[in-house]
């Protein structure tokens, strides 16, 4: 790492510091920005460790205790303190690195979470998500992955990998369902923090706030999207009066200030797709053909069947399930999403508001055949028998 | 250091004259690292063909024709670089012609 060499010498170093928080927090009050305060004591507390090396491995046991970690308000700037957690995400997120070690990296040495915590968030046994990090860390130091902020001609790449890995962190959030897996719903916040801290780290670069406005906007109908049960609750059923208000705008004043940069890019325009769904006070008020023109933008931005799908989607309910069908039609065609349940699923719904019962049961009988999860068969299953009855 | 794996039946099924393009530009490549003042070592190897192997057991040693292991893609050369940081060393192998149809292997040399 570009002070230290030594990924855990920092981490170490932010333990160190949170020790220190831990013991002077209750007489000096919780400072404004504990975070930053927190790392800019880590950096005094790794130069002082290299005088004084011998003294305070004696102290480690005693720094080993977990302190409670401060819960910063993740929806205000962090950036009073300047500090090194930009040059620490990047060196966590550096592609040399596999994609679920960053993610443990990232959350240990930036978040600050414990090993055990990120253990239970990716329901992994803790000695195997110690083991994660040990290696990750070996890697950092044996490869030379270093500690700074990419120059100016790799920074773009370096910040798309990292805005991924921040991306997937959220997403494995997002996908948490029930009740019990509050650890995991406290990765969506913690992606946000991360978020926050690259688009005010990085003024200049767009697509970090778009990636948060994005993150926001999706948050921000956390509370709607399961049953008290932990069921999935589809966008159109969605209860819209739980959504969280302010942060959606939050999320679009985010968005604003990327977009004023002129330079869209992919999470600018998957926030701009959430903030069309977050604003429509009710599901038949959407406005289908900015979002297909949204997803329009997007697949000629960053060409992806998925995306394909969900823009034919779109476009099924702008201008009606026959234009839809088309689209979906050349896409089944080209063969790259055949696996894929939801393309059968959109093709069946489709199908179904043309009146092809016949066919929309084909289509949702391939659909039950390739669907992974529980819930998504069980509204499957519904919509077929549906169909078996209208068939002739 | 770079290590450049390719399948060699590319490299004997090429024309002369795309041959001698991708010789060309290894040489700037080599040039430029030179210029850098990043260059330490590097040589293209003969073919697999051309490969002996090694080992000693029970204090003999055992000779076979042929490269240590069969894989789809062989060891063609390498470069020994003098790099600031990872970053340095992945930038440079994908500058190697052969990065665009085989793999460069970036590994650090251990120092002592």
């Amino acid at each position: 790492m570009r002070r230290f060499g030594d990924a855990d010498l920092a981490e170490e170093s932010v333990q160190e510091a949170f020790g220190r928080a831990a013991a002077r927090w209750p007489v000096d009050g919780t400072p404004a920005s504990p975070l930053g305060w927190i790392v800019a004591t880590a950096g005094n507390a790794a130069g002082d460790r290299l005088r004084r090396e011998r003294a305070l491995r004696e102290r480690l046991p005693a720094l080993a205790a977990e302190p409670a970690r401060p819960d910063p308000d993740p929806f205000e700037e962090q950036d009073t303190v300047p500090d090194d957690r930009l040059e620490l995400i990047f060196t966590c997120c550096h592609p040399a690195l596999p994609a679920e070690a960053s993610v443990a990296l990232t959350l240990r040495l930036v978040a600050g979470l414990t090993t055990a915590e990120i253990a239970r968030a990716f329901i992994v046994p803790e000695p195997s998500m110690a083991q994660r990090l040990v290696r990750a860390k070996a890697k950092i130091r044996m490869a030379g992955i270093p500690f700074r902020r990419p120059p100016g001609h790799l920074l773009a790449e370096r910040l798309d990998h990292a805005a991924a890995v921040i991306y997937l962190v959220f997403n494995e959030g997002y996908s948490a369902s029930s009740g019990a897996d509050v650890v995991r719903r406290d990765l969506c916040e913690e992606s946000i923090r991360l978020a926050r801290l690259l688009a005010s780290q990085l003024p200049e670069e767009p697509e970090a706030r778009g990636l948060l406005a994005l993150m926001l906007l999706h948050h921000a109908r956390a509370a709607a999207r399961t049953t008290a049960e932990g069921e999935i609750v589809l966008l159109e059923h969605q209860d819209r009066g739980r959504w969280d208000a302010g942060m959606i705008r939050a999320g679009s004043a985010e968005l604003r200030r990327a977009e004023r940069a002129g330079a869209p890019g992919a999470y600018q325009l998957q926030a701009a797709i959430a903030e069309q769904h977050a604003r429509a006070r009710a599901f038949a008020e959407t406005d289908w053909a900015r979002v297909a023109a949204l997803y329009a933008r997007l697949a000629a931005l960053a060409p992806s069947p998925v995306v394909d799908l969900n823009h034919a989607a779109a476009v099924s309910m702008a201008d009606g399930p026959a234009r839809g069908l088309e689209l979906v039609d050349a896409l089944a065609a080209s063969g790259a999403l055949d696996r894929y349940h939801l393309l059968h699923a959109a093709r069946a719904d489709m199908l179904r508001r043309l009146d092809r019962p016949a066919d929309a049961l084909a289509a949702y009988t391939r659909a039950l055949e390739l669907a992974p999860g529980a819930a998504d068969r069980a509204f499957l299953e519904r919509r077929r028998a549906e169909m078996g009855r209208a068939t002739p | 250091m770079l290590a450049i794996y390719s399948d060699e039946t590319d490299l004997a099924a090429m024309t002369d004259e795309d041959r001698g393009a991708m010789y060309a530009e290894y040489a700037t490549f080599a040039e430029d690292m030179g210029r850098r003042g990043m260059m330490i070592d590097g040589a293209e190897l003969r073919p697999t063909a051309a490969a002996t192997t090694v080992r000693v057991r029970d204090g003999r040693a055992l000779v076979t024709d042929g490269p240590f292991a069969e894989t789809k893609e062989q060891l063609g050369g390498y470069f020994v670089l003098d790099c600031e940081s990872i970053d340095d060393a992945i930038e440079a192998a994908g500058r190697i012609p052969s990065a665009r149809n085989g793999s460069i292997e970036v590994r650090p040399l251990v120092e002592r």
